[in-house]
């Protein structure tokens, strides 16, 4: 640890100096055991679902002696996990989808077109960042009751749209602004009506906010818990995060079983996360710097 | 450009029903129900005037749960941002595997709650959980923790900072990528150790990361339901409840629609009242 090589000079906020010896043990000491603290629970819960419950009690923390292929096997070959994921899948796709098309379309009117109240219509959408969905969730409920929406997708879908609702237009609203007014400019020369504009111009140009918002609302969706809880009642319907509660409340002390399933319903937003690791930092705290 | 009215017409319709029929009128109806005990099915007809609000503001479980989501923003200003705004400073450094150790500490964030919920009711499980297997290596009895009313809350405060430490960790280092190189070295020149360069030019000029973060922690403690629910459930005899649990226990799970709308009105109010007098007092100039 004598050479401290730039990683990437562009996003490192230090001075140049060369750190001294005694600096970096102290810094890779520290950064060491906060990585143990986060490593540790998900590595073992991915080990224990290897072991057996008797290993589990005794060795919660080191290698299975016998590799227990059989509890993750019988998950993957099992129908409810791939349900469960289907159903996250769908529930999130559909989501994402809708609040992408109404969010840009609304925020498209806030940024370009000038109306009586637009400021007024940008604010009430805005009072949406402002409290969760718990706070009116028994009146929701009985509104998706009486639409004859619960225990379905959309009882699930809709109110989750409309909640990302405010964040969203927020988003596409100062990036629309931001696009160089020359290109509205030309667009009105050459006769372009706002549709146009919106679908030729605006849309292609927007890419990472797409992305951005697109995170935002897919990660909130494939993660959410209290709206699908209280929409839904059918097994076959769920989503995996309530799928885990389900499956623990079944096999209640087989935490073997519980770990393994855990790890596979968290499995993919891991491997999606390390993929693609840049977009989703930029996109989940782009919402909060803006 | 021509035909405004084509373009209002067809593009804002749509966001608008959607937020106004699930976001707006919930929240007003909250407010109406809340006057009145009702089951949920019919017509809410029987009005029974403030009474909802005085049975919960003599609930002991809602006290719990209002000192609970208190204690969250005090760790969080207390551990969880200076332990954030530490490892910032630490991977915003040029050093081999820095931006490894940012990835590794922003996964939690990633993670369901529930997951997360789940995996640390496993940590702390005393019979086969890694509580349970330090305890045992050392030969002591291990204790329950999430089932005992005393300590079960600090259980779950630390999950909180393991959960959500690395969101404040990246908020962090694009507040220190924003500060001016030149400015450190014009300390460095000025012979300034590395502690009085964080305690006088840098943390000065985070000042508005850390309003942000703070804002932050405040509005997650009011939401907090998804990751206790796996953990504890609100548990032990109502030790852990937040608002949110306390309005799903006793609103949602007993079809109380008045009681439970009720508190999603005190909810409401504290979720305004913060985040206005948060935003007007500490983040006028940000």
């Amino acid at each position: 640890m004598t050479e401290a090589a730039p990683i990437d000079a562009a996003t490192t906020a230090s001075s140049g100096r060369r750190l001294s010896a005694g600096t970096q043990t102290y810094l890779y000491v520290s950064m060491l055991i906060i990585a143990g603290i986060v490593i540790i629970p998900l590595l073992t819960t991915a080990l224990g679902g290897f072991k057996t419950l008797g290993e589990l009690r005794g060795n919660p923390f080191g290698l299975p002696a016998e590799w227990q292929w059989s509890n993750y096997g019988n998950i993957l070959t099992s129908q409810r996990y791939w349900m469960q994921m289907g159903n996250s899948l769908l529930i999130a796709g559909l989501t994402v989808f809708l609040t992408l098309l109404f969010a840009s379309m609304a925020a498209f009117t806030f940024a370009h077109v000038k109306f009586f109240g637009s400021d007024f219509l940008l604010n009430y959408f805005l009072i949406g960042l402002m409290f969760p969905a718990a706070t009116a969730i028994l009146p929701l409920f009985i509104r998706i009751r009486d639409l004859g929406l619960l225990d379905t997708y959309w009882g699930v879908v809709l109110p989750q749209v409309a909640f990302g609702l405010g964040m969203s237009i927020l988003l596409f609203r100062n990036y629309f602004k931001n696009l160089p007014p020359e290109l509205f400019d030309a667009a009105f020369v050459d006769g372009a009506g706002y549709l146009r504009f919106f679908w030729h111009i605006s849309l292609p140009l927007s890419r990472p906010i797409i992305a951005t918002v697109g995170i935002i609302s897919f990660v909130g969706s494939w993660n959410s818990y209290i709206l699908p809880l209280i929409m839904l009642n059918s097994e076959s319907k769920y989503p995996w995060p309530l799928g885990i509660m389900v499956y623990r409340g079944e096999f209640s002390t087989d935490w073997q079983l519980i770990l393994a399933f855990i790890t596979l319903t968290i499995l993919p937003t891991v491997i999606v996360f390390f993929a693609a690791q840049k977009h989703i930092i930029a996109g989940l705290t782009a919402g909060a710097v803006k | 450009m021509r035909g405004k009215w084509p373009v209002l017409v067809l593009f804002l319709p749509p966001a608008l029903l959607l937020f106004t029929v699930f976001v707006i009128l919930p929240m007003g109806e909250a407010a109406w129900y809340s006057f009145y005990n009702w089951n949920g099915y019919g017509l809410p007809s029987q009005w029974i005037g403030t009474k909802n609000y005085e049975l919960i503001f003599r609930n002991g479980a809602f006290r719990t749960a209002l000192i609970n989501n208190g204690l969250i923003i005090v760790i969080s200003i207390c551990v969880q941002i200076p332990l954030a705004l530490w490892l910032a400073t630490m991977v915003s450094r040029n050093i081999k595997g820095a931006l490894a150790f940012r990835l590794l500490f922003f996964l939690p964030y990633v993670l369901a709650d529930v997951a997360a919920g789940m995996i640390w009711r496993f940590v702390y499980d005393g019979e086969f959980g890694l509580v349970a297997g330090i305890w045992n290596f050392f030969g002591a009895a291990p204790p329950f923790w999430l089932a005992d009313k005393q300590v079960a809350f600090y259980a779950v405060l630390g999950v909180i900072v393991w959960k959500y430490f690395g969101f404040h960790m990246m908020l962090f280092i694009a507040g220190l990528q924003a500060i001016d190189k030149s400015v450190l070295e014009a300390a460095d020149i000025d012979g300034a150790t590395g502690w009085q360069k964080f305690y006088r030019v840098t943390l000065p000029l985070l000042g508005s990361t850390v309003r942000l973060s703070v804002f932050f922690a405040v509005v997650g403690s009011l939401q907090l339901f998804d990751m206790i629910m796996p953990l504890t459930g609100g548990g032990p005899s109502n030790a852990t409840q937040t608002l949110v649990t306390f309005l799903y226990s006793f609103g949602v799970m007993r079809m109380q629609v008045g009681f439970g709308s009720a508190v999603g009105v005190v909810l409401f109010i504290i979720c305004v009242t913060l985040a206005f007098g948060y935003k007007r007092i500490f983040m006028r100039n940000d």
